[in-house]
């Protein structure tokens, strides 16, 4: 039976379920031109329950038999979550009052999926997986609706949906193989039934592959990548930030848990797969970003580079010593593209007038001069994106290209490098808009998303100065991974 | 008792605010000086480098007690393989001298730039840029500071660059002033360059080291130094002599010191602290501080003597011959800087600081009075009459030409009276600063070979008499111009520190009076016991004769110079050709200009069109379009609909699969 | 007794069809069908694994449950989000979402 041990080991999960279904509730009585309080109220529970996280920074145990764990790299995981929730409800509180779509539903389901998101990084068991998978994934499909009956808002919402129950069933098919093959659906269960000889080595492997297409739609490396740009372009900007950074960030999280825990037999075989994935992702994401005019798209092809990038130093995961360093680098990767790209999509929403699908690229002509700070954010976050020294999103890849020597993936290492420089062409484009062409970009009312832009680029840069204390935090964190 | 518990240790952990305090007014003039009124900002930066002077004052008291000095690491910087390098600050003796003369003199200069700026803006006709020269102006003092305060020889390179860019931003600060509005622009990408030439050098010098000692810590590096000079001392000789021509490159020491004199296009006030007190002493501090690399390489240490040796004598006899007053000026700096480089490499470091010490003040003062002079003759009151905020039409007379100066003695007095002080000093007359400093020197240089000593005789010679004819050409006789007729003397922000500094200057020989040498005795902790320049009474009365035989010289030669804007100079009637020559620099940038400059450009002609502009262009304007192609043609794989993107999920499920029958 | 391997032969043949169903049909609503034939198919998957060789505990008819009960909450959104676009373009034909591309 359950103890009060196990809730408190989810404290922050429970705080956060509990606080998204009191504002539910509170929300009835909020009149609509004071749907200020909704948003203090949701940013107060995200608040608490990083709180509750940071208290239960450094523990570690397992609570409900095994359905969930809580490590270091769980708790880290759960702080970058709450962290990208409290940004998306402060880029979402102008944006939405701008676009008329201030309703409370949005907060709530922002909160659930952050809690989903939280469970997926901490899960222990392939049923856990599959809950919290499906937690953080039906809210989104609602907010990326959340424009409607705005028509590309509905249409992402419905080609999210529709790939995404899609791929989950797939997910599903790969854990009932594995299910099938060793009885047992918790991580400690498996691994000692495939530790016992006792597991079908086939069946197993059928699950890794369907379980490897699962994670890959939700971190969107292609060829799963299909729905990124869509979904990204049409939903509310507020949203396409939140999801471009926490539900990569959570589709890693089980990725790397399962992988790691599960399949560090099979590493020798998943490599191959995985080196096919990064390398195609970072080449397709890169290229296909040059032509894009559209804000929004440019940024979701260039986060579909990003996860190219992150699962490079992943390949060589069955090598332990790799895999620690592995994780460290993706986390800490994570982290730098969480400042970077919503420091991006900050200044982009602080421009972008109602009933927009993005901005283009041209839109962002003379903000330098006419927005110094904005234009300075913008700035900051291009050069980290391409990785440049002085900003952290340099560190994140050198860490990440570190790893992949060290796992000797030269050549995944020179794609990544090669496929970097294509990338200066099209984020320094948007530079050239913003510096040396002409033009009258104008804030929209509100300050919010511009507070968030500047803390973000003010986070890549002075973060840049004191990379290795950050890494050995995040190498500190994952050391009591189970 | 007290006092030292209280200044001991804890104190030397302020050191980083050496730094933070420039950081903090850089910041602050950034965000907020757009809202602020000018003085507003410019007391910020004055308290900013006030809090460095005062940290630099703790740390002077700390060291009283606890000469030994301490290092304080801050940050570990770069951590990989064997190279380890902290953000680490030091104090000892020497470092913390040179924080005093850097944020000390630098307190006043910003002090007088607060007042002279106001009307160099309106002047020059952008008052918006009064904010923007402060912040550059706190940007130096921190680069500086990080320079002098470093541990490392990597922490010394980001300050030593980081100077360089504010003494090019500061040069080019009236980037589209200047003859066919290009001049200013060219003469602070001059500086650049020819810094360029110089960091390579130690830059070289830096990889030598850590490719032969595995470190670039000071303390690491000099313990090991000697065992390296056993081992290969070719090593250390390269290493030293790449050193020096960063060196000559810094301190504009032959064959480097060409961009010196442009570099006057800036503002007065950057003249002064970048370009006569601080910054260009640069090299000087980096010989003293590696001096036990030097000590250990005589031929080396020869290099440097004749190098500074011969760069004081040529530079004073160009000085002889210009016409600006802030020309004469630069090269004066250029020469004392001679005299400095002469004496650390004669291994006279405490002479040489003392010298560095003393220069900072009196050039400091000339510098500033030169720059009240300036402002004089701009007729500065018609501004404060018409009130012109934005912009002002002046006369077009050239408010730095001597040759339109003249009688300014009672116009101007306050400015006449530190200017004698400023001039007589750096003449070398007792009982002022220089007189000692310049004395021991030349002391060091008697006992170093009779050669060197007469080179640094006669180029004290040559200062004695150029700043006569200054003084004379300035200040005495009737005025030549409209001009001069109307200067009157400035207002008080700008004379304050003017007489603050005339007072040092006057006072400054007592830090290292013969008999208490407290200067060497607190140098000493940190740099052990060089050749002691003792007071060499026979040493000092030559000196004191030479320099007053040179200006009695230029008085004889120009109290004549009645001064009519068109006569000739008197000295051009005696010498002809020679002063001609010496007016136009000896032509040393014409020569390098026809062999390096035009043969360099010529090659980049050739190199530009056929090569970078056909085949490299080519090669890469290609790529960029093929890859744009590409991205074009992939587009269409994301079509818009459902079903094909479930396909490609499909695909990608089917790819993976086979993959795994395969292996 | 039906042995095991004809089940998951079933089971896969069901996925199959479902997976077909859902890349093949125009409808949104029949696409959404075909995922839930998929998700029945990993049903019996599951049964018929638990059934045959794992009896002795729970989990799997857990996992069961979990999976009827996500099925639902994912088809009452789908559902929405279908008629939610019916009522704005008068259609549900998916080719037709196709504004976003390229």
């Amino acid at each position: 039976m359950p103890t009060v041990n196990d809730f408190l080991l989810i404290l922050p999960e429970v705080v956060l379920l509990i606080w998204a279904l009191l504002i539910l509730l509170i929300d009835l009585w909020i009149p609509d031109t004071k749907k200020y309080y909704t948003a203090v109220l949701s940013a107060a529970g995200l608040v608490i329950s990083a709180g509750c996280a940071f208290a239960l920074l450094g523990r570690t145990g397992s609570a409900f038999s095994n359905m969930v764990v809580l490590d270091g790299f769980s708790s880290v995981l759960s702080i970058l979550f709450l962290l990208s929730g409290l940004a998306a409800v402060a880029l979402a509180y102008d944006y939405l009052k701008r676009n008329a779509a201030q309703r409370g539903e949005y907060y709530t389901l922002l909160l659930f999926s952050i809690a989903g998101m939280m469970l997926m990084a901490s899960a222990n068991d392939l049923i856990m997986v599959f809950l919290s998978l499906e937690l953080l994934s039906i809210p989104l499909y609602i907010l990326a609706g959340f424009f409607r009956p705005r028509l590309a808002s509905e249409e992402a919402a419905l080609k999210y949906f529709l790939l995404g129950a899609f791929s989950s069933a797939i997910l599903l098919f790969g854990i009932a193989w594995i299910y099938g093959s060793t009885g047992h659906t918790d991580f400690p269960g498996i691994v000692a039934s495939i530790d016992g000889g006792r597991a079908n080595y086939l069946l197993l492997l059928i699950g890794a592959g369907l379980l490897l297409v699962g994670f890959g739609f939700k971190i969107g490396v292609f060829p799963f990548h299909m729905w990124v740009p869509d979904t990204y372009q049409g939903s509310p900007s507020s949203i396409g930030a939140f999801m471009t950074v926490a539900t990569k960030a959570a589709g890693f999280a089980a990725l790397l848990r399962v992988f790691l825990v599960l399949f560090p037999a099979e590493a020798p075989i998943m490599a191959g797969i995985l080196w096919g994935l990064s390398a195609a992702s970072m080449i397709f994401g890169n290229t296909v970003a040059i032509a894009q005019m559209n804000m929004k798209r440019l940024l979701a092809y260039s986060s579909i580079a990003n996860a190219g990038y992150i699962l490079m130093a992943f390949v060589p995961y069955g090598n332990p010593v790799i895999a620690q360093e592995a994780v460290s680098s993706a986390l800490f990767y994570l982290l730098a593209y969480a400042l970077t790209s919503f420091g991006a999509w900050a200044v982009m929403i602080a421009l972008e007038p109602a009933e927009s699908d993005g901005l283009l690229l041209q839109d962002f002509s003379g903000l330098g001069r006419k927005y110094p700070w904005l234009g300075a954010a913008l700035l900051i976050s291009m050069l980290s994106f391409i990785g440049v020294p002085l900003t952290m999103g340099f560190w994140g890849k050198f860490y990440l290209f570190k790893t992949a020597v060290d796992g000797s993936q030269i050549p995944l290492v020179l794609i990544g490098l090669l496929t970097s420089l294509v990338s200066a062409y099209y984020y320094l484009r948007i530079v050239m808009f913003a510096y040396f062409k002409p033009g009258e970009p104008q804030i929209q009312p509100g300050r919010w998303a511009s507070v968030v832009a500047v803390i973000c680029a003010a986070g890549i840069f002075v973060l840049s100065f004191i990379p290795t204390p950050v890494f050995q935090f995040a190498a500190q964190m994952i050391m009591g991974m189970k | 008792m007290f006092l030292s518990e209280i200044f001991s240790d804890p104190a030397f952990s302020l050191v980083p605010w050496v730094v933070f305090f420039p950081l903090a007014g850089i910041i602050l003039n950034l965000i907020f000086s757009r809202r602020w009124e000018e003085k507003l900002t410019a007391l910020t930066a004055c308290l900013a480098a006030g809090g460095s002077f005062v940290i630099s004052l703790l740390l002077m008291l700390a060291l009283t007690h606890h000469p030994e000095g301490a290092t304080i690491t801050l940050l570990e910087w770069i951590n990989t393989g064997s190279l380890q390098i902290n953000w680490a600050f030091r104090v000892d003796t020497l470092s913390v001298t040179m924080m005093l003369v850097v944020s000390g003199v630098g307190t006043l200069i910003h002090i007088y730039a607060a007042g002279y700026m106001h009307y160099d803006v309106r002047i020059n006709g952008d008052p918006s840029r009064y904010s923007r020269f402060f912040i550059f102006f706190n940007l130096f003092i921190l680069a500086m500071m990080l320079l002098v305060s470093a541990d490392n020889y990597l922490m010394l390179f980001v300050g030593w660059e980081g100077v360089g860019l504010c003494s090019y931003l500061l040069i080019g600060f009236w980037f589209e002033k200047g003859a066919d509005g290009i001049a200013n622009a060219r003469a602070a990408k001059k500086a650049f360059l020819v810094n360029r030439i110089g960091d390579v050098g130690l830059l070289i010098a830096l990889f030598l080291m850590f490719w032969n000692f595995g470190s670039l810590q000071f303390d690491t590096v000099f313990a090991r130094a000697p065992e390296v000079a056993a081992a290969t001392p070719a090593v250390l000789l390269a290493m030293t002599l790449f050193m020096l021509l960063g060196v000559a490159g810094k301190s504009a020491q032959l064959p480097l010191y060409v961009w010196l004199p442009d570099a006057m296009a800036g503002p007065t006030p950057v003249s002064a602290l970048i370009h006569a007190a601080t910054m260009v002493t640069a090299g000087v501090y980096l010989v003293a501080r590696s001096h036990t690399l030097y000590s250990l390489v005589p031929a080396a240490q020869t290099t440097v003597v004749w190098l500074g040796a011969l760069t004081a004598l040529f530079a004073a006899t160009i000085a002889v011959a210009q016409n600006d007053i802030k020309k004469v000026l630069a090269y004066s700096t250029i020469s004392q800087l001679g005299f400095m480089v002469a004496a650390v490499g004669m291994g006279a470091f405490t002479a040489g600081l003392f010298h560095l010490t003393t220069h900072a003040f009196f050039k400091a003062l000339l510098f500033l009075a030169a720059g009240s002079v300036i402002l004089g003759m701009e007729d500065v009151r018609k501004l404060d009459e018409t009130n012109l905020s934005d912009s002002f039409h002046h006369s077009h007379v050239d408010p730095q030409d001597m040759t339109l100066m003249g009688g300014l003695r009672r116009k101007m007095p306050v400015t006449f009276w530190v200017y004698l002080m400023g001039a007589l000093a750096l003449a070398g007359i007792a009982p002022l600063a220089g007189f000692f400093s310049k004395d021991e020197i030349l002391a060091a240089a008697s006992q170093n070979g009779l050669l060197v000593f007469l080179v640094l005789l006669a180029a004290a010679f040559l200062t004695a008499f150029y700043m006569g004819r200054q003084l004379w050409l300035v200040f005495f006789g009737k005025p030549r111009s409209e001009n001069a007729e109307n200067a009157r003397e400035n207002t008080a922000l700008i004379v304050l520190p003017l007489i603050l500094l005339a007072g040092l200057t006057v006072l400054g020989g007592l830090l290292n009076f013969p008999g208490s040498l407290a200067l060497e005795g607190w140098l000493e902790h940190t740099l052990g016991k060089g050749i002691n320049g003792e007071f060499n009474s026979m040493v000092a009365g030559i000196s004191l004769i030479v320099s007053i035989t040179g200006l009695v010289t230029a008085w004889f030669v120009y109290s004549r110079y009645s001064g009519e804007i068109k006569k000739l100079d008197p000295l051009e009637d005696m010498f002809g050709a020679v002063f001609i020559g010496a007016r136009n620099k000896w032509y040393v940038d014409e020569l390098y200009h026809a062999i390096i400059v035009r043969p360099l450009e010529g090659l980049s002609q050739q190199l530009a069109q056929p090569v970078d502009q056909g085949l490299i262009d080519g090669i890469a304007v290609g790529f960029g379009s093929l890859t744009k192609a590409i991205a074009q043609s992939w587009r269409s794989i994301e079509n818009g609909f459902v079903r094909s993107y479930a396909l490609a999920l499909l695909l990608g499920i089917v790819l993976i699969f086979s993959y795994l029958v395969i292996r | 007794m039906i042995p095991l391997s004809w089940i998951l032969a079933f089971s896969l043949a069901l996925f199959f069809i479902g997976l077909f169903g859902a890349i093949a049909r125009k409808n949104a609503i029949s696409i959404l069908m075909g995922i839930e034939l998929m998700l029945n198919a990993v049903n019996i998957n599951l049964l018929a694994f638990w059934r045959y060789l794992y009896s002795a505990h729970m989990n799997g008819l857990v996992f069961i449950a979990v999976v009827f009960a996500v099925a639902a909450a994912e088809t009452a959104v789908g559902l929405a989000l279908i008629i939610s676009a019916y009522r704005n373009r008068r259609t549900i034909t998916a080719g037709d979402f196709d504004s976003l591309k390229g």
